[in-house]
């Protein structure tokens, strides 16, 4: 059963995401005075089904809160609550709360249910009063029998505010049935309100199936028969009865017969007579907010969309490293093949043959690599809701403009990001930018701008975050940092601006003396860089005065295949991410000098503490003595470590893998990669042993201290 | 073998339907995400069993069944209704279209394997399908 949980953890975790997104799009149509009923039914409908599925998967907790929900939403959809900004913070608490019950083990959460569903009754509703509006139409009981409530509950409500009903009778292919369905909400997306489909079972042939679309319209019936009519299909108006004196006047004017005993629903005889002033309603224009919601749902339905587990990808990526030990392993043949001379012809066309089958696994290897990408429009959804809650808590105006969501990177730096990112995010609203007050004292406008902005460069992937905000001021960033001992004076004065605008990513520098809730939390932009380096990327930032403050990410697109330096030590092959990896010296063992008991070396004027990798294997030496060693100088923010090896291999690509459960506790290593020559190669983890070495000799930042 | 069609928008629902139709009564067992999907697949094959959830976009349980049961061909075939503990007005429709059984989410396996025998056991005095 742990794949259907893993089902279920997928779809929650899709749920959530489709939620927040759906609610940020109500919170603007909100503040736009536009109603969104297809919305919130969609966010009902999402709550519904989490609740459904959390019951189901012995997640109570996550359930009663979705419950609590379902119930305000309920209220919300047919309209016994108005929405409000405090209904809209109340439904943005519940998705924070069903995201952190669920990325905790069941049940454990630190989100206080109780609490919430408490604070939930405040906004309890009255029930509105029943009134027979559907009276007023000759509507088929066969019809009203199958409404689901909310069904029931649109047609009501638009009965009430006097806007006609009609049917629609198509016949579509059940074979392209929802290509002719998307087109079909497309087409009445800013004209009418669908409010349900009804299969039909008398009238289609083999393939063929009937639909009655029941619709409520502003528009004319022309109006509507041009947009929505074409080939067989059929509208017609659903008769009112004489009986309703709120009817407008107009309307009640011409009414066809009753349909009384008509056999399917609403069978209304195509023949029947339009009333000609039937378009009096239609004088108010289309709702044009409609549109949000209507593209949000083709969106969703029409997704042509599989799920897949990422270690299946990564099992798939590993099938095609082996594949390609398979091809150098037959290149090797076939050089034995070309030295005899009698078989020399039968090598070429082997050879030949390779090299097709190369290019294939190279397409391959991209194919696989590019199903991992996911846009980051995942996150940044996420992130926007916590822009909302962080502005609103902190009484500051901001402004979030998200550009590139759709630029893709592999799945696992997607999750990896979102931390960092978050906390960049918290940064800008906590320390750059001002309150409103302050921003129109400097003359600036009174809502602060924050940019979120990615897009792609060459194998890399450039994210963007940027506020205009107060920006950064370099002497005080450099006072706070001799200030905490993280900088020598003399060292002090020789900085230029950016690099003292770097001096925040040294650990335990902070500007603040308060740890504020927002960026506070014990985590300082030190951890930012380190999480960033650690997923293969650099972070850098640049700040004017008054203006604002930029702080600029870039990362490689996918993590399965690296760029690694192949190195030597003690005659085993080592691969070094290149992207942890500076530059690489030859060493000049009489400049080593022993500092505190370890060897460091003096390069450009700051010390590098080394660490030889043989020694620290416990490898044995090599028999043969190298004429010369090699250092790589390995960086993680602002901390480097020489790692001496006896030989440089060179550069190549390599798909790491995992060095398996039994030597998960082996500290130091990425994984393991197949060199493709029968050889395999430990992959180094540069952050974690650098941080190893650092911490035994109790070295912290030898750069800027006075050496 | 039984043939059951589960129409369900959640995908984790059907998955948990389908775990313990094919452990249980090992049986083969189609899927649809909505009522669409489930108007195509019902002419592709005999089912013996339909389990529908109530509360799906577009076409709904409900409209599902009255199609079912004003069609020649499906006007027998027993249908489960999925419905949730809140919506006690959908089940009462449920029973008025043409539900054979209902189950509230949420539900053990059990209890949805043992309705699903149940459905598939042809009653008393009837003609076996």
């Amino acid at each position: 059963m742990s794949d259907v949980r893993e089902e279920f953890l997928a779809e929650a975790q899709e749920l959530i995401e489709s939620l927040s997104r759906d609610l940020l799009l109500l919170d603007q149509a909100q503040k736009e005075g536009a109603s969104e009923p297809e919305l919130v039914n969609e966010i009902f409908r999402a709550v519904h089904t989490l609740k459904g599925i959390a019951g189901m998967f012995g997640y109570p907790t996550l359930g009663a809160l979705a419950h609590s929900l379902e119930d305000l939403l309920d209220a919300l959809r047919l309209g016994r609550v108005p929405l409000s900004q405090e209904v809209l913070d109340v439904l943005f608490e519940g998705v924070e709360g069903f995201q952190r019950l669920l990325s905790d083990s069941p049940d454990v959460g630190q989100f206080d249910v109780d609490r919430f569903v408490e604070s939930l009754g405040e906004l309890s509703a009255t029930p509105a009063p029943v009134r027979d509006e559907l009276e007023r139409y000759d509507l088929d009981p066969s019809v009203l029998a199958v409404l689901t409530e909310y069904e029931e509950h649109r047609l009501r409500t638009n009965v009430r505010e006097g806007i006609p009903l009609y049917r629609l009778r198509v016949r579509f292919s059940l074979s392209t049935i929802d290509t002719h369905l998307e087109d079909l909400k497309r087409r009445a997306k800013s004209l009418a309100e669908i409010i349900t489909y009804l299969p039909s079972a008398g009238g289609g042939e083999g393939d063929d199936i009937d639909l009655d679309v029941l619709l409520a319209s502003k528009c004319s019936f022309e109006e509507l028969r041009e947009a929505l009519c074409d080939g067989d299909a059929k509208l017609s108006p659903i008769p009112q009865r004489d009986t309703s004196p709120a009817l407008p006047e107009a309307q009640s004017a011409t009414n066809p017969p009753p349909l009384s005993g008509a056999i399917g629903p609403m069978r209304v005889p195509a023949e029947a007579p339009v009333p000609a002033d039937i378009s009096v309603a239609s004088d108010a224009p289309p709702p044009e907010k409609q549109e949000l919601s209507a593209d949000h749902l083709s969106l969703r339905s029409v997704a042509n969309t599989v799920r897949v587990d990422i270690r299946k990808l990564d099992h798939l990526m590993n099938v095609v490293g082996e594949l390609a030990i398979v091809r150098s392993a037959v290149s090797r043949m076939t050089e034995r093949l070309r030295g005899r001379p009698e078989l020399r012809q039968l090598a070429l066309e082997i050879h030949r043959i390779n090299r097709g089958f190369e290019r294939r696994l190279e397409e391959l290897q991209d194919g696989i690599l590019d199903v991992r990408m996911v846009p980051l429009g995942q996150i940044f959804d996420r992130l926007a809701r916590v822009v909302r809650q962080f502005a609103r808590e902190h009484d500051k105006e901001v402004r979030l403009i998200v550009t590139g969501a759709e630029t893709e990177v592999d799945k696992l730096i997607v999750e990896e990001l979102a931390d960092p990112l978050m906390h960049l995010i918290r940064n800008a609203i906590d320390h750059g930018l001002e309150s409103p007050k302050v921003r129109e004292l400097a003359e600036k406008p009174s809502v602060g701008t924050l940019v979120l902005n990615a897009y792609q460069k060459g194998r890399h992937v450039v994210i963007e975050v940027e506020d205009d905000g107060a920006g950064m001021n370099p002497r005080l960033l450099i006072e706070t940092a001799v200030r905490k001992n993280l900088l020598s004076p003399e060292a002090a004065r020789e900085l230029s601006r950016a690099e003292a605008h770097n001096l925040i990513f040294l650990p335990g520098f902070s500007t603040r003396s308060s740890i504020t809730d927002i960026s506070g939390r014990g985590v300082g932009m030190d951890v930012v860089k380190t999480n960033i380096a650690r997923l293969g990327g650099v972070i850098d930032v640049h700040s004017e005065p008054g203006a604002g403050t930029k702080f600029t990410i870039t990362l490689p697109v996918t993590l399965a295949i690296i760029s690694a330096l192949l190195v030597r030590v003690a005659g085993r092959p080592y691969a070094i991410p290149i992207t942890s990896v500076q530059e690489a010296i030859v060493l000049d063992e009489r400049a080593i000098r022993t500092v505190e008991g370890r060897e460091v070396l003096t390069l450009r004027g700051a010390t590098l503490p080394l660490c030889r990798l043989g020694r620290l294997f416990d490898l044995p030496s090599p028999q043969e003595r190298p004429s010369h060693r090699f250092v790589v100088v390995c960086a993680v923010g602002a901390r480097r470590v020489g790692f001496v090896v006896d030989g440089l291999e060179g550069q190549q690509d390599v798909v790491i893998k995992a060095l398996g459960k039994s030597l998960s506790m082996v500290r130091g290593f990425a994984g393991a990669t197949d060199l493709g020559d029968q050889r395999v190669a430990l992959v180094l983890d540069a952050p974690a042993l650098l941080e190893e070495v650092l911490t035994l000799s109790e070295l912290v930042s030898p750069e800027v201290r006075p050496s | 073998m039984a043939a059951v069609l589960i129409v369900d928008d959640s995908s984790a629902m059907r998955a948990f339907v389908r775990a313990a139709l094919e452990e249980d009564l090992a049986a083969e067992v189609t899927e649809a995400a909505s009522g669409f999907e489930a108007l195509r697949e019902l002419p592709r094959r005999a089912y013996d069993v339909v389990v529908a959830d109530i509360n799906m976009p577009d076409i709904n349980g409900l409209e599902l069944i009255q199609f079912m049961r004003a069609s020649e061909h499906h006007r027998a075939t027993p249908v489960l209704l999925i419905s949730t503990e809140s919506s006690k007005r959908d089940r009462a429709r449920g029973l008025q279209v043409g539900a054979d059984a209902f189950l509230s989410k949420p539900f053990e396996a059990d209890a949805l394997t043992s309705l699903v025998r149940d459905l598939l056991s042809p009653k008393e005095g009837e003609a076996p399908r």
